[in-house]
Protein backbone atom coordinates (compact mmCIF):
# COMPACT_ATOMS: atom_id res chain seq x y z
CA UNK A 1 0.00 0.00 0.00
CA UNK A 2 1.65 3.15 -0.84
CA UNK A 3 -0.52 6.23 0.30
CA UNK A 4 0.29 9.61 1.99
CA UNK A 5 -1.02 8.85 5.69
CA UNK A 6 0.93 8.71 9.18
CA UNK A 7 -0.85 5.79 10.59
CA UNK A 8 -3.95 4.21 8.93
CA UNK A 9 -5.74 4.21 12.39
CA UNK A 10 -5.38 8.01 11.97
CA UNK A 11 -6.38 8.60 8.92
CA UNK A 12 -9.89 10.37 9.61
CA UNK A 13 -8.59 12.85 12.52
CA UNK A 14 -5.62 13.70 10.42
CA UNK A 15 -7.37 14.74 7.31
CA UNK A 16 -10.09 16.82 9.66
CA UNK A 17 -6.73 18.58 10.80
CA UNK A 18 -6.45 19.42 7.94
CA UNK A 19 -10.37 20.38 6.50
CA UNK A 20 -9.30 22.63 9.59
CA UNK A 21 -6.92 24.34 8.46
CA UNK A 22 -7.48 24.80 4.79
CA UNK A 23 -11.44 26.21 5.78
CA UNK A 24 -11.29 28.34 8.47
CA UNK A 25 -14.89 29.34 7.67
CA UNK A 26 -15.93 26.01 8.98
CA UNK A 27 -15.78 24.62 12.63
CA UNK A 28 -14.75 21.14 13.24
CA UNK A 29 -15.29 19.58 16.29
CA UNK A 30 -12.11 17.00 16.38
CA UNK A 31 -13.96 15.09 19.39
CA UNK A 32 -16.66 14.03 17.85
CA UNK A 33 -15.94 14.50 14.09
CA UNK A 34 -18.42 16.36 12.68
CA UNK A 35 -17.77 19.85 10.54
CA UNK A 36 -19.99 22.52 11.09
CA UNK A 37 -21.00 25.49 8.96
CA UNK A 38 -18.65 28.68 11.17
CA UNK A 39 -22.33 30.30 11.76
CA UNK A 40 -23.98 27.19 12.64
CA UNK A 41 -26.87 27.43 13.97
CA UNK A 42 -28.62 29.47 11.87
CA UNK A 43 -31.91 30.95 13.68
CA UNK A 44 -34.98 30.11 11.84
CA UNK A 45 -33.40 28.21 9.05
CA UNK A 46 -34.15 24.36 8.65
CA UNK A 47 -30.36 22.27 9.47
CA UNK A 48 -29.14 19.94 6.71
CA UNK A 49 -27.02 16.99 8.44
CA UNK A 50 -25.49 14.36 6.38
CA UNK A 51 -22.75 12.17 6.74
CA UNK A 52 -21.04 8.23 6.43
CA UNK A 53 -17.99 6.63 5.98
CA UNK A 54 -14.97 8.72 5.20
CA UNK A 55 -12.95 7.74 2.04
CA UNK A 56 -15.76 9.68 -0.20
CA UNK A 57 -14.21 12.65 0.10
CA UNK A 58 -15.65 15.62 -1.21
CA UNK A 59 -18.53 14.13 0.13
CA UNK A 60 -19.90 15.38 2.91
CA UNK A 61 -17.67 17.69 4.16
CA UNK A 62 -16.66 19.39 1.45
CA UNK A 63 -20.41 20.44 1.12
CA UNK A 64 -20.80 22.08 4.50
CA UNK A 65 -21.51 26.07 3.81
CA UNK A 66 -23.68 28.36 2.46
CA UNK A 67 -26.77 26.99 0.45
CA UNK A 68 -25.86 23.04 1.49
CA UNK A 69 -24.76 21.33 4.44
CA UNK A 70 -25.04 22.77 7.95
CA UNK A 71 -22.73 19.69 9.22
CA UNK A 72 -21.34 16.62 8.07
CA UNK A 73 -20.39 13.28 10.18
CA UNK A 74 -17.05 11.77 9.64
CA UNK A 75 -17.21 8.15 10.18
CA UNK A 76 -14.71 5.80 9.74
CA UNK A 77 -13.22 4.90 6.03
CA UNK A 78 -16.44 3.46 4.85
CA UNK A 79 -18.21 3.06 7.86
CA UNK A 80 -21.28 5.15 9.12
CA UNK A 81 -20.60 7.41 11.94
CA UNK A 82 -22.06 6.35 15.35
CA UNK A 83 -25.25 7.65 16.72
CA UNK A 84 -22.84 9.82 19.04
CA UNK A 85 -21.52 11.75 16.63
CA UNK A 86 -25.38 12.47 14.50
CA UNK A 87 -26.19 13.51 17.29
CA UNK A 88 -24.68 16.27 18.41
CA UNK A 89 -24.34 17.57 14.36
CA UNK A 90 -27.88 17.30 14.81
CA UNK A 91 -27.52 19.78 18.24
CA UNK A 92 -25.28 22.03 16.91
CA UNK A 93 -27.66 23.05 13.72
CA UNK A 94 -30.49 23.51 15.25
CA UNK A 95 -31.75 27.19 14.69
CA UNK A 96 -35.31 26.30 16.02
CA UNK A 97 -36.71 25.22 12.10
CA UNK A 98 -35.89 21.70 12.75
CA UNK A 99 -33.06 19.57 11.19
CA UNK A 100 -32.84 17.53 8.36
CA UNK A 101 -30.96 13.94 8.14
CA UNK A 102 -29.56 12.66 4.74
CA UNK A 103 -28.84 9.19 4.43
CA UNK A 104 -27.56 7.17 1.82
CA UNK A 105 -29.10 3.94 2.34
CA UNK A 106 -26.43 1.68 3.75
CA UNK A 107 -27.75 -0.85 6.78
CA UNK A 108 -25.26 0.99 9.00
CA UNK A 109 -25.83 4.88 7.62
CA UNK A 110 -29.61 3.83 8.41
CA UNK A 111 -29.43 2.29 11.23
CA UNK A 112 -26.83 4.73 13.17
CA UNK A 113 -28.85 7.54 12.07
CA UNK A 114 -32.12 6.01 13.21
CA UNK A 115 -30.57 5.79 16.99
CA UNK A 116 -29.15 9.40 16.86
CA UNK A 117 -33.03 10.15 16.24
CA UNK A 118 -34.05 8.21 19.00
CA UNK A 119 -31.48 9.73 21.10
CA UNK A 120 -32.53 13.72 19.94
CA UNK A 121 -36.07 13.08 20.37
CA UNK A 122 -35.02 11.71 23.93
CA UNK A 123 -33.10 14.44 24.67
CA UNK A 124 -34.29 17.92 23.04
CA UNK A 125 -38.28 18.81 21.54
CA UNK A 126 -35.89 18.85 17.94
CA UNK A 127 -37.98 17.78 14.99
CA UNK A 128 -35.96 15.77 12.86
CA UNK A 129 -37.02 14.33 9.21
CA UNK A 130 -34.47 11.72 8.01
CA UNK A 131 -34.68 11.14 3.85
CA UNK A 132 -32.79 8.25 2.69
CA UNK A 133 -31.51 8.47 -0.45
CA UNK A 134 -31.54 5.07 -2.45
CA UNK A 135 -30.42 5.58 -6.43
CA UNK A 136 -28.13 3.23 -7.30
CA UNK A 137 -30.31 1.28 -10.62
CA UNK A 138 -27.30 -1.63 -10.06
CA UNK A 139 -29.22 -2.80 -6.98
CA UNK A 140 -32.71 -4.45 -7.00
CA UNK A 141 -35.08 -2.73 -4.91
CA UNK A 142 -37.26 -4.84 -3.56
CA UNK A 143 -38.83 -5.95 0.30
CA UNK A 144 -36.14 -8.56 0.44
CA UNK A 145 -33.17 -6.99 0.03
CA UNK A 146 -31.34 -3.87 1.40
CA UNK A 147 -32.52 -1.86 -1.32
CA UNK A 148 -31.41 0.19 -3.51
CA UNK A 149 -28.01 2.31 -2.48
CA UNK A 150 -27.59 5.71 -2.04
CA UNK A 151 -24.98 7.51 -4.53
CA UNK A 152 -24.59 10.22 -6.90
CA UNK A 153 -27.90 11.75 -6.41
CA UNK A 154 -27.17 12.41 -2.64
CA UNK A 155 -24.84 15.43 -3.99
CA UNK A 156 -27.60 16.63 -5.78
CA UNK A 157 -30.19 16.31 -2.58
CA UNK A 158 -27.96 18.60 -0.89
CA UNK A 159 -27.36 21.31 -3.18
CA UNK A 160 -31.04 21.59 -3.98
CA UNK A 161 -32.45 20.44 -0.44
CA UNK A 162 -29.61 22.97 0.82
CA UNK A 163 -30.72 25.86 -1.36
CA UNK A 164 -34.63 25.57 -0.85
CA UNK A 165 -33.58 26.23 3.30
CA UNK A 166 -31.22 29.09 2.44
CA UNK A 167 -34.76 30.35 1.26
CA UNK A 168 -35.87 29.84 4.61
CA UNK A 169 -38.26 27.24 3.97
CA UNK A 170 -39.70 24.82 6.45
CA UNK A 171 -38.77 21.81 7.37
CA UNK A 172 -41.59 19.95 5.65
CA UNK A 173 -41.05 21.73 2.18
CA UNK A 174 -36.90 21.05 2.59
CA UNK A 175 -37.61 17.24 2.89
CA UNK A 176 -40.34 17.44 0.56
CA UNK A 177 -37.60 18.80 -1.73
CA UNK A 178 -35.05 15.80 -0.85
CA UNK A 179 -37.62 13.63 -1.70
CA UNK A 180 -38.53 14.60 -4.71
CA UNK A 181 -35.25 14.44 -6.20
CA UNK A 182 -34.36 11.30 -4.92
CA UNK A 183 -37.61 10.12 -6.64
CA UNK A 184 -36.00 11.63 -9.70
CA UNK A 185 -32.57 10.36 -9.96
CA UNK A 186 -31.10 7.19 -10.75
CA UNK A 187 -27.48 6.52 -11.06
CA UNK A 188 -25.12 3.48 -11.93
CA UNK A 189 -21.34 2.77 -11.43
CA UNK A 190 -18.36 1.14 -12.73
CA UNK A 191 -14.62 0.50 -11.65
CA UNK A 192 -11.48 -0.20 -13.67
CA UNK A 193 -9.49 -0.93 -10.42
CA UNK A 194 -10.33 -1.44 -7.15
CA UNK A 195 -9.65 0.78 -3.51
CA UNK A 196 -7.06 -0.16 -0.99
CA UNK A 197 -8.52 0.48 2.11
CA UNK A 198 -5.90 2.16 4.72
CA UNK A 199 -6.71 -0.07 7.25
CA UNK A 200 -6.56 -3.29 5.19
CA UNK A 201 -3.43 -2.46 3.31
CA UNK A 202 -4.60 -4.02 0.08
CA UNK A 203 -7.03 -3.48 -2.67
CA UNK A 204 -10.31 -4.89 -1.66
CA UNK A 205 -10.68 -6.82 -5.07
CA UNK A 206 -8.30 -8.21 -7.28
CA UNK A 207 -9.21 -6.78 -10.90
CA UNK A 208 -7.32 -7.91 -14.18
CA UNK A 209 -6.16 -5.49 -16.73
CA UNK A 210 -8.63 -6.48 -18.82
CA UNK A 211 -11.58 -5.92 -17.15
CA UNK A 212 -14.22 -3.94 -15.58
CA UNK A 213 -16.62 -4.34 -12.91
CA UNK A 214 -20.39 -2.66 -13.89
CA UNK A 215 -22.39 -1.27 -11.06
CA UNK A 216 -20.20 -0.75 -8.40
CA UNK A 217 -20.90 0.56 -5.09
CA UNK A 218 -18.76 3.41 -3.39
CA UNK A 219 -17.12 1.16 -0.76
CA UNK A 220 -15.08 -0.99 -2.76
CA UNK A 221 -17.52 -3.69 -3.00
CA UNK A 222 -17.40 -5.28 -6.44
CA UNK A 223 -19.97 -4.80 -9.07
CA UNK A 224 -23.07 -6.90 -10.26
CA UNK A 225 -20.77 -8.43 -13.19
CA UNK A 226 -17.56 -8.28 -14.59
CA UNK A 227 -16.88 -7.55 -18.27
CA UNK A 228 -13.80 -7.03 -20.55
CA UNK A 229 -12.45 -3.63 -20.73
CA UNK A 230 -14.98 -1.34 -23.46
CA UNK A 231 -14.02 1.77 -25.18
CA UNK A 232 -15.86 5.02 -23.12
CA UNK A 233 -18.74 4.79 -25.94
CA UNK A 234 -19.42 1.89 -24.85
CA UNK A 235 -18.92 2.05 -21.73
CA UNK A 236 -21.87 5.46 -21.54
CA UNK A 237 -24.12 3.11 -22.89
CA UNK A 238 -23.61 0.38 -20.08
CA UNK A 239 -24.41 2.89 -17.38
CA UNK A 240 -26.67 4.65 -19.01
CA UNK A 241 -28.61 1.95 -20.33
CA UNK A 242 -30.24 0.77 -16.86
CA UNK A 243 -30.71 4.58 -15.65
CA UNK A 244 -32.74 5.13 -18.60
CA UNK A 245 -34.97 2.18 -18.43
CA UNK A 246 -35.41 2.30 -14.96
CA UNK A 247 -36.84 5.76 -15.26
CA UNK A 248 -38.21 7.64 -18.36
CA UNK A 249 -36.05 11.04 -18.61
CA UNK A 250 -37.68 12.59 -21.60
CA UNK A 251 -39.73 15.43 -21.44
CA UNK A 252 -40.12 18.17 -18.90
CA UNK A 253 -37.10 20.94 -18.42
CA UNK A 254 -34.72 18.44 -19.39
CA UNK A 255 -31.98 16.61 -16.74
CA UNK A 256 -29.20 17.36 -14.54
CA UNK A 257 -26.61 15.34 -15.97
CA UNK A 258 -23.26 14.68 -13.62
CA UNK A 259 -20.48 12.23 -14.41
CA UNK A 260 -18.66 11.29 -11.09
CA UNK A 261 -15.09 10.04 -10.51
CA UNK A 262 -14.24 7.49 -8.16
CA UNK A 263 -11.09 9.14 -6.96
CA UNK A 264 -8.62 7.44 -9.20
CA UNK A 265 -9.61 8.63 -12.68
CA UNK A 266 -8.21 12.22 -13.79
CA UNK A 267 -10.44 14.41 -14.96
CA UNK A 268 -9.77 13.92 -19.12
CA UNK A 269 -11.46 10.64 -19.19
CA UNK A 270 -14.56 12.15 -17.04
CA UNK A 271 -14.92 15.25 -19.58
CA UNK A 272 -14.31 12.26 -22.30
CA UNK A 273 -16.76 10.06 -20.98
CA UNK A 274 -19.37 13.57 -20.51
CA UNK A 275 -19.01 13.65 -24.16
CA UNK A 276 -20.23 10.17 -24.65
CA UNK A 277 -23.22 10.72 -21.88
CA UNK A 278 -24.08 13.61 -24.03
CA UNK A 279 -24.14 11.48 -27.03
CA UNK A 280 -26.04 8.67 -25.60
CA UNK A 281 -28.47 11.49 -23.96
CA UNK A 282 -29.19 13.50 -27.51
CA UNK A 283 -29.80 10.09 -29.50
CA UNK A 284 -32.25 9.48 -26.96
CA UNK A 285 -34.12 12.63 -27.28
CA UNK A 286 -33.07 13.91 -23.76
CA UNK A 287 -31.76 17.43 -22.86
CA UNK A 288 -29.12 18.37 -20.60
CA UNK A 289 -30.01 21.39 -18.92
CA UNK A 290 -27.04 21.31 -16.10
CA UNK A 291 -24.26 19.28 -15.79
CA UNK A 292 -21.68 18.68 -12.83
CA UNK A 293 -18.20 16.78 -13.82
CA UNK A 294 -15.66 15.76 -11.45
CA UNK A 295 -14.91 13.41 -8.44
CA UNK A 296 -17.58 14.82 -5.82
CA UNK A 297 -18.16 10.80 -4.76
CA UNK A 298 -15.24 9.24 -4.02
CA UNK A 299 -14.28 5.64 -3.11
CA UNK A 300 -10.77 6.40 -2.10
CA UNK A 301 -8.71 5.73 -4.88
CA UNK A 302 -10.81 3.79 -6.90
CA UNK A 303 -10.40 4.24 -11.09
CA UNK A 304 -13.77 4.08 -12.36
CA UNK A 305 -16.56 6.60 -12.91
CA UNK A 306 -20.60 6.84 -12.33
CA UNK A 307 -23.28 8.64 -13.96
CA UNK A 308 -26.57 10.10 -12.34
CA UNK A 309 -29.30 11.80 -14.15
CA UNK A 310 -31.93 14.00 -12.80
CA UNK A 311 -35.00 15.14 -14.15
CA UNK A 312 -35.22 18.27 -13.31
CA UNK A 313 -38.37 20.95 -13.96
CA UNK A 314 -38.26 25.30 -13.24
CA UNK A 315 -38.44 24.79 -9.70
CA UNK A 316 -35.11 22.65 -9.22
CA UNK A 317 -33.29 24.24 -11.26
CA UNK A 318 -33.60 27.66 -9.89
CA UNK A 319 -32.65 25.80 -6.36
CA UNK A 320 -29.56 24.36 -8.32
CA UNK A 321 -28.24 27.61 -10.05
CA UNK A 322 -28.75 29.38 -6.63
CA UNK A 323 -25.91 30.31 -4.71
CA UNK A 324 -23.22 27.73 -2.76
CA UNK A 325 -20.10 28.52 -1.35
CA UNK A 326 -18.42 25.37 0.08
CA UNK A 327 -14.90 24.03 0.12
CA UNK A 328 -16.05 21.44 -3.25
CA UNK A 329 -18.54 22.95 -4.55
CA UNK A 330 -18.97 27.00 -5.27
CA UNK A 331 -21.10 29.05 -7.71
CA UNK A 332 -23.13 32.59 -7.25
CA UNK A 333 -21.07 34.15 -4.79
CA UNK B 1 -22.44 -18.94 38.81
CA UNK B 2 -22.89 -16.57 35.86
CA UNK B 3 -22.11 -13.49 38.06
CA UNK B 4 -20.63 -9.83 36.91
CA UNK B 5 -17.34 -11.45 36.78
CA UNK B 6 -18.34 -14.38 34.21
CA UNK B 7 -20.11 -11.82 31.93
CA UNK B 8 -16.68 -9.68 31.84
CA UNK B 9 -14.88 -12.88 31.36
CA UNK B 10 -17.20 -13.19 28.26
CA UNK B 11 -16.80 -9.95 26.46
CA UNK B 12 -12.88 -10.02 27.29
CA UNK B 13 -12.89 -13.31 25.39
CA UNK B 14 -14.54 -12.00 22.79
CA UNK B 15 -12.38 -9.43 22.65
CA UNK B 16 -9.29 -11.30 22.99
CA UNK B 17 -10.76 -13.76 19.71
CA UNK B 18 -11.97 -10.49 17.69
CA UNK B 19 -8.45 -9.20 17.24
CA UNK B 20 -6.87 -12.27 16.94
CA UNK B 21 -9.29 -13.46 14.21
CA UNK B 22 -9.15 -9.53 12.41
CA UNK B 23 -7.40 -10.33 9.60
CA UNK B 24 -9.93 -13.12 9.52
CA UNK B 25 -12.91 -11.24 9.53
CA UNK B 26 -11.97 -8.27 7.25
CA UNK B 27 -10.71 -10.87 4.88
CA UNK B 28 -13.98 -12.65 4.70
CA UNK B 29 -15.31 -9.04 4.25
CA UNK B 30 -13.36 -8.02 1.21
CA UNK B 31 -14.72 -10.73 -0.38
CA UNK B 32 -18.90 -9.83 -0.06
CA UNK B 33 -18.30 -6.42 1.70
CA UNK B 34 -16.07 -3.61 2.37
CA UNK B 35 -13.28 -5.03 4.04
CA UNK B 36 -13.83 -3.48 7.72
CA UNK B 37 -15.43 -5.60 9.78
CA UNK B 38 -12.53 -6.94 11.58
CA UNK B 39 -10.88 -3.38 12.45
CA UNK B 40 -14.37 -2.27 13.12
CA UNK B 41 -15.74 -4.75 15.80
CA UNK B 42 -11.34 -4.85 17.56
CA UNK B 43 -12.13 -1.29 17.62
CA UNK B 44 -15.06 -1.61 19.63
CA UNK B 45 -14.65 -4.62 21.66
CA UNK B 46 -11.50 -3.66 22.78
CA UNK B 47 -13.36 0.05 24.15
CA UNK B 48 -15.47 -1.87 25.73
CA UNK B 49 -12.68 -4.18 27.41
CA UNK B 50 -11.42 -0.34 28.54
CA UNK B 51 -14.75 0.42 29.58
CA UNK B 52 -15.26 -2.32 31.74
CA UNK B 53 -11.56 -1.86 33.23
CA UNK B 54 -12.54 1.68 34.03
CA UNK B 55 -15.77 0.56 35.84
CA UNK B 56 -15.45 -0.08 39.53
CA UNK B 57 -17.85 -3.43 40.49
CA UNK B 58 -20.98 -3.73 39.13
CA UNK B 59 -24.17 -5.81 38.75
CA UNK B 60 -24.22 -8.59 35.56
CA UNK B 61 -26.85 -6.20 33.60
CA UNK B 62 -24.72 -3.07 33.77
CA UNK B 63 -21.35 -4.79 32.03
CA UNK B 64 -23.15 -6.04 29.47
CA UNK B 65 -24.97 -2.28 29.36
CA UNK B 66 -21.45 -0.94 29.33
CA UNK B 67 -20.15 -3.24 27.10
CA UNK B 68 -23.63 -1.86 24.72
CA UNK B 69 -23.14 1.58 25.19
CA UNK B 70 -19.05 1.27 23.86
CA UNK B 71 -20.13 -0.43 21.02
CA UNK B 72 -22.86 2.00 19.82
CA UNK B 73 -20.37 4.87 20.72
CA UNK B 74 -17.67 3.40 18.83
CA UNK B 75 -18.12 1.31 15.78
CA UNK B 76 -20.26 2.58 13.70
CA UNK B 77 -21.47 0.83 10.59
CA UNK B 78 -23.62 -2.13 10.90
CA UNK B 79 -21.71 -3.95 13.60
CA UNK B 80 -22.15 -1.07 16.12
CA UNK B 81 -25.83 -0.85 16.48
CA UNK B 82 -26.37 -4.98 16.00
CA UNK B 83 -24.20 -6.23 18.89
CA UNK B 84 -24.62 -3.10 20.47
CA UNK B 85 -28.45 -4.18 20.29
CA UNK B 86 -27.38 -7.20 21.37
CA UNK B 87 -25.87 -6.54 24.52
CA UNK B 88 -28.10 -3.49 25.48
CA UNK B 89 -31.36 -5.86 25.15
CA UNK B 90 -29.34 -8.84 26.79
CA UNK B 91 -28.99 -6.40 29.86
CA UNK B 92 -32.32 -5.50 29.81
CA UNK B 93 -33.14 -9.20 30.37
CA UNK B 94 -31.04 -9.75 33.18
CA UNK B 95 -31.81 -6.68 35.02
CA UNK B 96 -34.42 -6.46 37.88
CA UNK B 97 -34.51 -10.59 37.39
CA UNK B 98 -34.32 -12.14 41.19
CA UNK B 99 -31.41 -14.34 39.96
CA UNK B 100 -29.08 -12.64 37.49
CA UNK B 101 -26.80 -15.53 37.73
CA UNK B 102 -29.01 -18.65 36.48
CA UNK B 103 -28.01 -20.53 34.00
CA UNK B 104 -31.42 -20.26 32.65
CA UNK B 105 -31.37 -16.16 33.52
CA UNK B 106 -28.42 -16.05 30.93
CA UNK B 107 -30.60 -18.05 28.04
CA UNK B 108 -32.99 -15.51 28.21
CA UNK B 109 -30.62 -12.82 28.14
CA UNK B 110 -28.98 -13.83 24.86
CA UNK B 111 -32.66 -14.76 23.45
CA UNK B 112 -33.58 -11.29 24.15
CA UNK B 113 -30.59 -9.82 22.35
CA UNK B 114 -31.29 -12.11 19.62
CA UNK B 115 -34.72 -10.33 19.20
CA UNK B 116 -33.19 -6.67 19.49
CA UNK B 117 -30.94 -7.64 16.79
CA UNK B 118 -33.66 -8.99 14.34
CA UNK B 119 -35.83 -5.40 15.40
CA UNK B 120 -32.90 -3.51 14.36
CA UNK B 121 -31.50 -5.17 11.59
CA UNK B 122 -34.95 -6.31 9.84
CA UNK B 123 -32.99 -9.81 9.10
CA UNK B 124 -34.13 -13.25 9.08
CA UNK B 125 -32.48 -16.52 8.98
CA UNK B 126 -31.38 -17.66 5.45
CA UNK B 127 -30.59 -13.70 4.81
CA UNK B 128 -26.75 -14.66 5.18
CA UNK B 129 -26.01 -12.48 8.17
CA UNK B 130 -25.37 -13.08 11.71
CA UNK B 131 -28.75 -14.24 12.51
CA UNK B 132 -27.34 -17.56 10.95
CA UNK B 133 -24.90 -17.87 13.89
CA UNK B 134 -26.56 -16.35 16.58
CA UNK B 135 -30.50 -17.91 15.80
CA UNK B 136 -29.03 -21.70 16.32
CA UNK B 137 -26.84 -20.95 18.70
CA UNK B 138 -29.55 -19.84 20.83
CA UNK B 139 -31.88 -22.51 20.07
CA UNK B 140 -29.06 -24.55 21.15
CA UNK B 141 -28.69 -23.56 24.49
CA UNK B 142 -32.40 -23.49 25.31
CA UNK B 143 -32.52 -27.18 23.92
CA UNK B 144 -29.84 -28.82 26.19
CA UNK B 145 -31.04 -26.09 29.00
CA UNK B 146 -34.51 -27.37 28.89
CA UNK B 147 -33.28 -31.13 28.88
CA UNK B 148 -31.15 -30.50 31.91
CA UNK B 149 -27.72 -30.67 30.59
CA UNK B 150 -25.24 -28.97 32.67
CA UNK B 151 -24.40 -25.22 31.27
CA UNK B 152 -20.77 -26.14 30.10
CA UNK B 153 -22.40 -28.48 27.82
CA UNK B 154 -25.20 -26.40 26.84
CA UNK B 155 -22.86 -23.62 25.78
CA UNK B 156 -21.14 -26.33 24.00
CA UNK B 157 -23.67 -27.23 21.88
CA UNK B 158 -24.69 -23.21 21.48
CA UNK B 159 -20.93 -22.76 19.76
CA UNK B 160 -21.16 -26.06 17.84
CA UNK B 161 -24.24 -25.14 16.37
CA UNK B 162 -22.91 -21.19 15.84
CA UNK B 163 -20.09 -22.84 13.62
CA UNK B 164 -22.77 -24.62 11.60
CA UNK B 165 -24.60 -21.66 10.85
CA UNK B 166 -21.47 -20.20 9.96
CA UNK B 167 -20.57 -22.98 7.94
CA UNK B 168 -23.84 -22.93 6.31
CA UNK B 169 -24.27 -19.03 5.23
CA UNK B 170 -21.32 -20.39 2.43
CA UNK B 171 -23.66 -21.30 -0.61
CA UNK B 172 -26.28 -18.39 0.94
CA UNK B 173 -27.09 -15.06 -1.45
CA UNK B 174 -27.30 -11.96 0.59
CA UNK B 175 -30.64 -10.44 1.24
CA UNK B 176 -29.31 -8.12 3.70
CA UNK B 177 -26.72 -5.87 4.50
CA UNK B 178 -23.65 -4.84 1.83
CA UNK B 179 -23.40 -8.30 0.58
CA UNK B 180 -27.27 -8.37 -0.80
CA UNK B 181 -25.49 -6.00 -3.47
CA UNK B 182 -23.39 -8.99 -5.32
CA UNK B 183 -26.77 -10.78 -6.16
CA UNK B 184 -25.82 -14.43 -7.08
CA UNK B 185 -22.07 -13.21 -6.68
CA UNK B 186 -22.19 -13.29 -2.70
CA UNK B 187 -22.78 -17.12 -2.86
CA UNK B 188 -19.46 -19.15 -1.93
CA UNK B 189 -18.10 -16.97 0.52
CA UNK B 190 -18.64 -17.27 4.45
CA UNK B 191 -20.86 -13.97 6.10
CA UNK B 192 -18.37 -12.18 7.83
CA UNK B 193 -21.11 -11.16 10.28
CA UNK B 194 -22.12 -14.85 11.04
CA UNK B 195 -18.23 -15.34 11.70
CA UNK B 196 -17.69 -12.67 14.00
CA UNK B 197 -21.23 -13.71 15.74
CA UNK B 198 -19.85 -17.45 16.33
CA UNK B 199 -16.85 -16.05 18.25
CA UNK B 200 -19.22 -14.52 20.40
CA UNK B 201 -20.39 -17.74 21.35
CA UNK B 202 -17.67 -19.70 21.35
CA UNK B 203 -16.19 -17.02 23.64
CA UNK B 204 -19.01 -17.87 26.00
CA UNK B 205 -18.29 -21.43 25.75
CA UNK B 206 -14.74 -20.31 27.43
CA UNK B 207 -15.47 -17.82 29.23
CA UNK B 208 -18.43 -19.25 31.23
CA UNK B 209 -17.35 -22.99 31.30
CA UNK B 210 -17.38 -24.83 34.66
CA UNK B 211 -19.44 -21.32 35.95
CA UNK B 212 -22.69 -23.30 35.79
Amino acid sequence: MKKLINDPADVVADALRGMAAAHPDLRVDHENRVVFRGDAPRQGKVGLVSGGGSGHEPMHAGFVGLGMLDAACAGEVFTSPVPDQVAAATRGVDGGAGVLHIVKNYTGDVMNFEMAAELAAAETDTEVVAVVTDDDVAVKDSLYTAGRRGVGVTVLVEKLAGAAAEEGRPLAEVADVARRVNAAGRSMGMALTSCTVPAAGRPTFDLPDDEMEIGIGIHGEPGRRRVPLAPAREVAEMLLEPVLSDLDMTGGDGVIAFVNGMGGTPLIELYLMYAEVVAVLEKAGIGVARNLVGSYMTSLDMAGCSVTLLKADDELLRLWDAPVRTPSLRWGV
Amino acid sequence: MVDAEALTAWVREFARLVHEQRDELTRLDSAIGDADHGANLDRGMTAAVAALDAQSAAGPAAVLKTTATTLIKTVGGASGPLYGTFFLRAAGALDGVPDPTDPAALARAVRAGLDGVVARGKAERGDKTMLDALGPACDALDEALAAGKPLDEALGAAAQAAADGRDATEPLVARKGRASYLGERSAGHVDPGAASATLLVQAAATALAGRG
